[in-house]
């Protein structure tokens, strides 16, 4: 009697355990399979990633808080490197940990989300490229990239005047300092490689500095 | 092999804010220096690592990659990318959580901020060179550059207006 309940308890416990288990290792497909689909239908960059990263990973899943989230936006605007790229590593890592793993696992959860990340852009871009060599001088070809070219042109002066907000700027009358010296980091960059020809990395170290003693 | 790896690390490194603002780096490097591409080719494969899904810093150094030295060579160019940034946001998701409220950190990204707006504005004149933009087709960049900053289009959808644009021209002038 003793001994029939004693086995009972234990099969339920490992019955027990043995789910969690395997939830807890779900996390590991789980992370996969998002950050494959987010790199899939990723169109448009960074910054369209990241409205998919949240709908997955703080609203469907769980895995982090929208306090950690905001968080992890911030970092990935801060900090060097694609923004895909950066809140793939930070989520990975996150994730895994607050499940309750230790943080080697967190080291593995963050570097399955970055190549579930960039898997499909990878073997798409390879295809792409081969095709794209090959007939770069057909006709069709060309007069496609022929519309493009200007189109892309103003890709890139949108993609600059998007950055000039008030979040990278401030304003003018509530924070004049943080303005006016912003423009003039924004004048001396530009004026240093549109005419002096400097080198970016360099002009970038020198804000970073200027930055630093100014604000 | 090794010199495509370090030379995109050292683009991942500098790319702070985006996969726009490796443009003027991989003008500098890849374009200018290495001549890996001309500016021509840098400019059609901004359209098409554009209207691809996925990281688009990723998609370019793929390409350069490939064109280089094929598979090994993609595959090197997107580690380089890949990877400096894959270890610095480790680092800070392990040890430095409270790194944004750092006032160092803080006010040195203050400064860098308006530096890469004006990076990523510089290589647009000198590509409007090479893209012979003329008082014909001026029009174009600017509703593009308009119509995404001001009325928040797609890019995607610019991309596949253009390109849908370019075609019909071609079938037309034939």
């Amino acid at each position: 009697m003793s001994e029939s309940s004693e086995y009972s308890e234990s099969s339920e416990y490992s019955d027990y355990s043995k789910t969690i288990n395997q939830l807890q290792n779900m996390i590991f497909l789980l992370l996969f399979i998002t950050f494959f689909q987010i790199g899939l239908l990723g169109f448009g960059g960074g910054y369209s990633m990241l409205s998919m990263i949240q709908a997955e990973v703080v609203t469907r899943y769980g895995w982090m808080s929208t306090g950690e989230f905001a968080d992890m936006v911030a970092l990935s605007q801060m900090t060097p490197g694609p923004i895909g790229i950066n809140s793939a590593t930070y989520v990975g890592y996150t994730s895994v940990v607050n499940a309750g793993y230790p943080v080697w696992a967190g080291f593995l959860g963050s570097l399955l989300a970055t190549f579930a990340l960039v898997l499909p852009t990878f073997v798409i871009m390879i295809i792409i490229s081969r095709f794209l060599l090959r007939y770069k001088s057909h006709p069709v070809v060309e007069s496609i990239f022929q519309g493009l070219r200007p189109a892309v042109i103003g890709l890139i002066a949108a993609a600059a005047l998007l950055l000039c907000n008030e979040e990278n700027f401030g304003n003018p009358s509530t924070s004049p300092w943080h303005f006016w010296i912003s423009l003039g980091l924004f004048l001396f960059a530009f004026i240093g490689r549109q005419v002096y020809k400097l080198n970016p990395i360099m002009l970038i170290c020198m804000c970073g500095v200027a930055g630093l003693i100014l604000f | 092999m090794l010199e495509l790896f370090i030379t995109f690390a050292k683009i991942g490194l500098f790319t702070i804010g985006g996969g726009y603002a490796m443009i003027p780096l991989i003008k500098q490097t890849v374009v200018d220096e290495k001549q890996w591409a001309t500016e021509e080719e840098l400019m059609d494969l901004i359209a098409v690592a554009q209207s691809c899904p996925g990281v688009f810093a990723v998609n370019i150094s793929v390409f350069i990659g490939y064109r280089m030295k094929r598979l090994p060579g993609a595959l090197m160019c997107a580690l380089g990318a890949a990877l400096p940034s894959f270890f610095i946001i480790l680092a800070i998701a392990m040890f430095f959580s409270r790194f944004r409220e750092n006032p160092v950190v803080a006010s040195i990204f203050r400064g860098i901020r308006p530096a890469v707006a004006a990076l990523i504005a510089t290589p647009v004149f000198r590509m409007a060179r090479t893209a012979n933009i003329n008082i014909y087709n001026v029009w174009i960049p600017i509703v593009a550059a308009l119509g995404i900053w001001l009325l928040g289009f797609s890019p995607v959808y610019v991309i596949l207006i253009a390109a849908l644009g370019g075609y019909t021209y071609g079938q037309l002038i034939k």
